[in-house]
């Protein structure tokens, strides 16, 4: 994991991007009388998910969405084939906690959704960088997996997806 | 004399060597009853006083507080100057003898005599010589005992200030801050110590206190939170400190240091004047601007747009002189540069967080409203017409929160403001209507609303064009948001306006409800009938109205229009939203009264007189959704408009009931024998109207009195007990109940007759008629128990009998969720019903123990009837109370979590749910059989049990780590099930609480 090597992960260096764009939030989802319905089945949609990957920017005390980070259209989910594909997007080309976000949008949902699921974690095609190279770590299970039990890094990812308190 | 003084030396010894405490009373006895003086109790102490044994002095210095504590009132000048002299003395004395020295000062602040100056010299000594920490726990008392302390000022400050400097103990300092607090709200001159009393307190800005687990004093953050922004907001003094701090610590990446500093920031400008903020606006502004543009979270953004408002209408109110400038203005002006390019930008970054400081610093004053609103408007207009689509919702979004504010017309008028704009105000408002996306149309309604509310604004022309649109929208309007919100529109309109909308609106209602027949267009019947009963809030409008709604119940009785039974409920709901809403004017009291109540009888009865008649096709008034939908009608009516009609109202309608008068009802062509009450063969049909004749009896107030009552009482209880139609016998007892709620307490011998006769009915297991016995046990129950009424405790015996009952266990246990709940259409405080306050509790502290007997000693099949009664019991007491009651039961309640019943199990895990929020030490010692019931029911059958569950075990993941920490791994793996449910809300919670068990025990979790 060279790239979590450059960054100080106590959390006191100066911010790459203090003024980021904000966006409205979505808002809630709103109730419809299938939800409440026993016998209907609801699948897994592109809401859903992107509502369960509303957590923490490890460089902002935002939600992914509000910083656009995640946006709805970006995520794919079927239910019937059990895949799941995001993408997200850095919100500044050369940011360098790419990689964080990715694994914590991976951690999300694998602590999330069901098994069968196929995860797909990628960069939005042309917003950052080094996309290939973060890509590529992204799905890379072993490499993942790795990441995970290195504790100070485990510790950023259950920073991020720590429901905030206040 | 002499025997006097050797008595007083033996109290003194057996007090002090022989540690009788009584005798301290004696002694005092002694004092008050003029044995022996104060000073002669003194001498006689000479000896333990001047012991060697600091624990003997100490005692002899507690024998004379004690005594003091008694006997202060009768104290000499001199003698109090000499006792204070003889205790601040001994405050420099060993340390065990603080405490009763502190005692005896206490005892002497409260003498009426206190000599001048003395209180002075006791805090002197205090502050010089406590040394134990927690010395200001006196000041306490001294403080509240003495005006003269103001004399003292700043020393007095200075004293406190060393005194409470270092303190870290949350006991201590919730007292030190309840001292500074006083010190400031009572006017003490703080002297050049102000800043010095500033430091003291403000270093402990912002709290940060985590109580211990299981503190015993239960000190919470909250707590200190605010005490400390009570003592730092209290005075202006404080704002040249304060200020910069607030700004500090805005800075800071804690949230909770934040939100704190924004809500002290809002507390303290209510003190303010503009001249404490000069200095700092710029400073603020600049901090609040950050915490909104850069939200961090909801609670964060909406604590800064309230600072603001406050900061604005601090600065609206203060007086100007005539050198100063407006700093109103100028911070305006401040605001007004930041947020007002952003509005027309084309790039929308900050657009929304700009039009929320906009609107929070509008709705602060009139005056802030006015001086934004004439900067913003004309460019918003204009930016109108470039039609980005936000722009125009933004636009709307900030004339909401101006128009909102001048609603309130105290100082002057914001018309004058609008007048200029008013053209292209409603030309926009109107085209906005006319827009397809919904949440602008939705804003654009409530827009129109708080133009409509100007006095004077918006032109009879204007109006009818708004009646048009409202009208185009309810007739063609599909989305349901934009329905509501133009429903709204129509009543707050009309409540104005009624005029427009009598000539207008309310006939064209009437000819879409009666031309549309097709079933597609049964949304806007509805729509329509809503909007009716919205607009009927005027007497004039109601006259108009409910006509058009009564014509829909009678053509739908006669079938000259197809309406469904939906439709007919719908009028009757429209009928009784009137009858809520409308003022209670002679006028509207004769509509209901006169016309809308005879008529329903009327139909009523038509109905069923008719039966199920030859030709096949029957009333919808037959149905039991539509009766029951009338009884809210009636009740609504008996039980607010116009009670000496209601008197008339019910005097006819027992007339009908019981003698089969039918003079008042109107289309009068009934046969003349009719007898609603007596049984006719299996005629259900005219037997289910007692509902009608309950909704009018049982809701009257209780100064109007029911005609012929025992008549009624017999006949009701005699058509309860043997009728065989579900919804007549239950309705004939509900009506029983009612009236019986309400009857004097002499008048209630009946009842043991009616008891008599209900259990000798339960008691024969061969009866056909048990079930009816039954209900009407339960209802009387009911009765009986909300007034408290002594008789009650033979119904509840007999109901925990019946727990064991092959047949009517079940029932039983279902019974006591009734008698726990409100019944919604009798038997309620609407209703005028004797309902005592807490009736729930009294109910459950007599009857809990009796519950958990009959458990404990009933039969294995039996036992899920009792857990059921208990569930049904528990659920519905206030949450403060099941917090409380619940440990002693919670054997019981876990084994109602593997009661097979989903019912039982869906309300046991609801009173769990808050108990687990700040868990009993007797539920961690059960963690494993509550672990291992609730994970089972994770893949219940019924959906709300899953998402019980799954909240349960969400919150069992916040006990103390140590104790959850084993169960981690089997609880990750049960909760991987649920992540696949069917339920996307079952998924929802399953995902939060999986989240939450994850995050146990990892590094960065908890």
């Amino acid at each position: 994991w060279v790239t979590f090597g450059g960054v100080n992960m106590s959390g006191g260096t100066r911010l790459e991007n203090a003024n980021p764009v904000i966006f409205q939030r979505s808002g809630e989802r709103l109730l419809t009388a299938t939800d409440e319905d026993e016998d209907v089945h609801d699948p897994i949609d592109d809401r859903e998910i992107f509502d369960i990957l509303s957590i923490n920017d490890p460089e902002h005390p935002l939600s992914l969405e509000e910083l656009n980070v995640v946006e709805q259209v970006r995520v794919k989910v079927s239910d019937a084939e059990s895949t799941v594909g995001i993408e997200f997007t850095p919100t500044i080309p050369h940011c360098s906690m790419a990689t964080l976000i990715g694994l914590s949008i991976k951690v999300k949902l694998l602590r999330s959704l069901p098994d069968r699921f196929k995860i797909d974690v990628h960069i939005t095609p042309g917003t950052h960088a080094s996309e290939e190279a973060v890509n590529k770590q992204l799905a890379d299970k072993e490499r993942v997996a790795a990441a995970l039990e290195n504790s100070s890094l485990l510790e950023v990812v259950n920073q991020c997806l720590s429901t905030r308190s206040i | 004399m002499a025997a006097d003084s050797a008595l007083l030396l033996s109290l003194v010894e057996e007090y002090v060597s022989g540690l009788q405490d009584s005798k301290a009373k004696d002694t005092a006895k002694g004092v008050k009853d003029g044995q022996f003086t104060v000073l002669q109790l003194v001498e006689a102490l000479g000896l333990s006083l001047t012991s060697s044994q600091p624990h003997t002095r100490a005692r002899g210095v507690q024998l004379l507080s004690e005594v003091l504590q008694e006997c202060y009132g009768g104290l000499t000048e001199r003698e109090v100057e000499v006792l204070i002299a003889f205790y601040e003395n001994r405050l420099k004395d060993h340390y065990v003898i603080t405490p009763p020295v502190l005692q005896g000062l206490r005892a002497l602040t409260k003498c009426t005599v206190l000599p001048p100056g003395s209180a002075v010299s006791m805090l002197r000594s205090l502050f010089q010589d406590v040394h134990v920490q927690p010395s200001y726990r006196n000041c306490v008392f001294l403080f509240d005992s003495s005006t003269e302390l103001k004399g003292l000022g700043a020393d007095f400050v200075f004293g406190f200030v060393q005194s409470m400097d270092g303190e870290r103990d949350p006991r201590n300092l919730l007292l030190a801050f309840q001292v500074a607090k006083n010190i400031i709200h009572r006017g003490y001159d703080l002297g050049k110590f102000t800043e010095e009393l500033f430091e003291v307190t403000s270093c402990y800005f912002p709290i940060n206190f985590t109580p211990p687990p299981n503190d015993p004093h239960s000190i919470t953050r909250e707590e200190l939170v605010q005490m400390l922004r009570d003592v730092l907001a209290g005075t202006p003094q404080f704002a040249e400190f304060l200020l910069p701090l607030i700004i500090e610590k805005l800075d800071s990446d804690v949230l909770s240091a934040k939100l704190d500093s924004l809500q002290t920031l809002t507390a303290c400008v209510s003190q303010y004047e503009h001249k404490d903020l000069a200095e700092f606006l710029e400073g603020l502004w600049v901090s609040l601007r950050r915490e909104v543009f850069q939200t961090s979270s909801e609670k964060i953004e909406s604590a800064g747009l309230a600072a603001l408002t406050a900061l604005t209408s601090c600065l609206s109110r203060s007086v100007l002189n005539s050198d100063s400038e407006d700093s109103l203005c100028t911070f305006l002006d401040l605001v007004l540069k930041d947020c007002r390019h952003h509005l027309c930008e084309p790039d929308l970054k900050l657009v929304w967080p700009s039009a929320k400081l906009l609107q929070a610093a509008c709705s602060a004053s009139s005056r802030a409203s006015h001086i934004i609103t004439s900067a913003v408007m004309p460019s918003l207009i204009e930016q109108y017409n470039s039609k980005t689509e936000v722009n125009v919702r933004l636009m709307m979004g900030v004339l909401k929160a101006c128009t909102i504010k001048s609603t309130q017309p105290k100082d002057f008028n914001l018309s004058s403001v609008f007048l200029a704009f008013r053209p292209s105000l409603c030309s926009m408002v109107f085209s906005a209507l006319t827009e397809t996306n919904a949440s602008l149309q939705i804003t654009a309604t409530s827009v129109l609303t708080s133009l409509a509310q100007q006095t004077g604004l918006l032109l009879d022309s204007d109006i009818e064009l708004a009646v048009d649109h409202l009208t185009r929208l309810l007739l063609t309007e599909e989305d349901n948001r934009v329905s509501l919100a133009v429903v709204e529109c129509v009543g707050a309109l009309a409540e104005l306006h009624p005029a427009a909308f009598i000539a207008k609106l309310i006939p064209r209602l009437k000819k879409e409800i009666e031309a549309s027949e097709q079933q597609s267009l049964q949304a806007v019947r509805q729509r329509c009938m809503s909007a009716l009963a919205a607009m009927s809030t005027q007497p004039g409008v109601v006259q108009e109205s409910t006509p058009v709604l009564l014509e829909v119940l009678s053509s739908a009785h006669t079938g000259s229009v197809g309406f469904s039974v939906e439709e007919v409920v719908a009028a009757c709901h429209s009928l009784q939203r009137i009858a809520e809403q409308v003022q209670d004017t002679e006028e509207t009291g004769r509509c209901f009264h006169d016309v809308i109540i005879p008529r329903l009888l009327s139909l009523a009865l038509q109905a069923a007189l008719q039966g199920e008649g030859s030709s096949g096709c029957r009333s919808p008034l037959l149905e039991e959704v539509v009766l029951s939908a009338m009884v809210p009608v009636i009740s609504t009516s008996c039980s607010r408009l116009q009670p000496t009609l209601a008197g008339q109202t019910a005097l006819k309608a027992v007339s009908l009931f019981l003698d089969g008068d039918v003079s008042f009802l109107p289309d009068n062509s009934f046969p003349s024998h009719i007898g609603l009450l007596k049984q006719q063969g299996d005629s259900w049909s005219q037997s289910q109207m007692v509902c009608l004749l309950m909704g009018c009896v049982c809701s009257l107030p209780r100064s109007v009195e029911v005609p012929q009552m025992d008549q009624l009482l017999s006949q009701l209880e005699e058509m309860s007990c043997t009728c065989s139609h579900p919804l007549s016998y239950t309705s004939a007892a509900k009506c029983f109940a009612g009236l019986v709620n309400k009857r004097a307490q002499g008048q209630l011998v009946l009842i043991q007759s009616t008891m008599k006769r209900v259990c000798s009915e339960l008691d024969s297991a061969s009866s056909s008629l048990r079930i009816q016995a039954f209900t009407h046990m339960i209802w009387v129950a009911k009765a009986l128990l909300l007034r408290y009424h002594p008789l009650f405790t033979a119904l509840t015996d007999k109901l925990f009998s019946l727990l064991d009952d092959a047949d009517l266990g079940p029932m039983a246990a279902d019974g006591f969720s009734l008698l726990m709940s409100d019944s919604p259409d009798v038997l309620n405080r609407g209703c005028h019903a004797d309902v005592r306050i807490m009736y729930r509790q009294r109910f459950f502290s007599e009857n809990s123990a009796k519950l958990v007997q009959g458990f404990n000693a009933a039969p294995q099949e039996k036992k899920p009837n009792y857990l059921k009664a208990l569930s049904n019991i528990v659920n519905k007491l206030p949450k403060q109370v099941q917090v409380t009651e619940l440990p002693a039961l919670l054997s019981l309640l876990l084994e109602a979590l593997s009661c097979p019943d989903r019912g039982v199990q869906l309300s046991t895990l609801s009173c769990l749910e808050p108990v687990l929020v700040d868990p009993p030490p007797a539920l961690i010692q059960q963690l494993e059989a509550l672990v291992g019931r609730l994970l089972p029911l994770t893949s219940s059958p019924s959906m709300n049990v899953r998402i019980a569950s799954l909240r349960c075990i969400h919150a069992v993941s916040l006990f103390p780590v140590h104790e959850v920490l084993p169960f981690r791994a089997r609880v990750l793996r049960a909760l991987a099930r649920p992540l696949d449910d069917k339920k996307r809300l079952v998924r929802i919670e399953a995902v939060q609480a999986r989240a939450e068990w994850f995050l146990l025990g990892s590094p960065g979790g908890r």
